[in-house]
């Protein structure tokens, strides 16, 4: 006798049809989790998370020093964070989408590893350029400290696009391009002059967050 | 006895619809579940995602290939022979009615 053979037979009940009924269903939700699409990206997250960047930006334009340029930035990051997180498991527990396995799971890992360089790279700035007295000063002369502090709304744009280019292999197609064109306007912010920073972050996080959300929004259930 | 057990004792039991043999196997199952999802497959991926060795995994492929579930594609890439499966409409719609078997199941035995 076959072993994998489901115990739903008339002749072999060896549990509940109810329960066999439900390991099967779980079985195959299981499996379609692991070949399919990771499909819990949150568009309306996605939204509140490029009007959050946009008011950021907004108030980061009036910002005197670097380093309370700095501090909105990262205030922004993790009020981002903490709305994309929740928007993604809201999505997930609407959609039954198994967030920590799977897709899911890939999706995650992929995206975090560009998050983990931007963290490092912020903080290195942060750190070590940025006194205790709040005052920014260089370590190798000014030229190279502003230089530092100007790269940084490319690299960051360039890092969270290529996090969500990788991560986004394994969900919807609007994802990877996403990603894609978060990495175009990071290199554009690489090139242009530095006193333009505030205006692509605004433009990416901001603009393309909420372009993209209404997209995935309208398409793809949220 | 009770009038509870009495009651529990009468209750007929859920009738168990007749499956279609070709679905109603596990790996069958995986395969056209994986191939549902994951649209078309190489026998690699389906491999790997399934954890199912050469041999299984191309016997119960060509089970649901005869009965017209999946569609097979063999090619050669850089000289390495390729094999692409694909649900087929008729695939797609045995999975369905599995599906709505099961969640007919699934109703009839909640309880009351």
């Amino acid at each position: 006798m076959s072993l994998d053979r489901p115990s739903l037979r008339r002749h072999q009940p060896a549990v509940a049809p109810g329960e066999a009924a439900h390991a099967h269903l779980r079985f195959i939700r299981e499996t379609m989790a692991k070949t399919g699409t990771f499909t819990a990206v949150p568009g309306w997250g996605g939204v509140a998370m490029g009007v959050s960047a946009g008011i950021a930006a907004a108030i980061a334009y009036q910002q005197t020093t670097v380093s309370s340029w700095l501090t909105v930035w990262t205030a922004e990051a993790l009020v981002g964070l903490v709305i994309g997180g929740w928007a993604t498991l809201d999505k997930a527990r609407r959609h039954s989408v198994p967030l920590f396995s799977g897709q899911g799971r890939k999706f995650l890992l992929g995206l975090l590893p560009a998050l983990l360089v931007g963290v490092a790279l912020t903080l290195a700035i942060y750190g070590y350029e940025v006194g205790g007295t709040k005052e920014y000063f260089a370590r190798q002369g000014s030229a190279d400290a502003t230089a530092s502090y100007s790269l940084l709304p490319g690299v960051w744009l360039l890092l969270y696009g290529a996090g969500v280019t990788s991560a986004g292999v394994f969900s919807v197609r609007l994802v990877p391009l996403m990603g894609c064109l978060f990495m175009l306007t990071g290199a554009l912010a690489l090139l242009a002059p530095a006193a333009w920073g505030t205006a692509f972050m605004a433009a990416g996080f901001g603009g393309l967050h909420i372009v993209f959300g209404v997209l995935i929004a309208q398409r793809h259930g949220g | 006895m009770s009038k509870r057990t009495l009651r529990r004792a009468v209750r007929p039991a859920p009738s168990v619809p007749d499956f279609d043999p070709v679905v109603h196997q596990r790996v069958r199952l995986g395969i056209l579940s994986a191939l549902a999802a994951g649209g078309a497959m190489t026998f690699t991926d389906l491999k790997t995602v399934l954890e199912l060795t050469d041999g299984n995994l191309s016997v119960h492929a060509r089970k649901l290939e005869d009965a017209g579930y999946v569609s097979v594609k063999k090619s050669f890439d850089d000289r390495t022979p390729r094999t692409d499966y694909e649900l087929t409409k008729k695939g797609s719609d045995a999975l369905a009615t599995y599906l709505d078997q099961m969640e007919a199941l699934i109703q009839a035995t909640r309880p009351a």
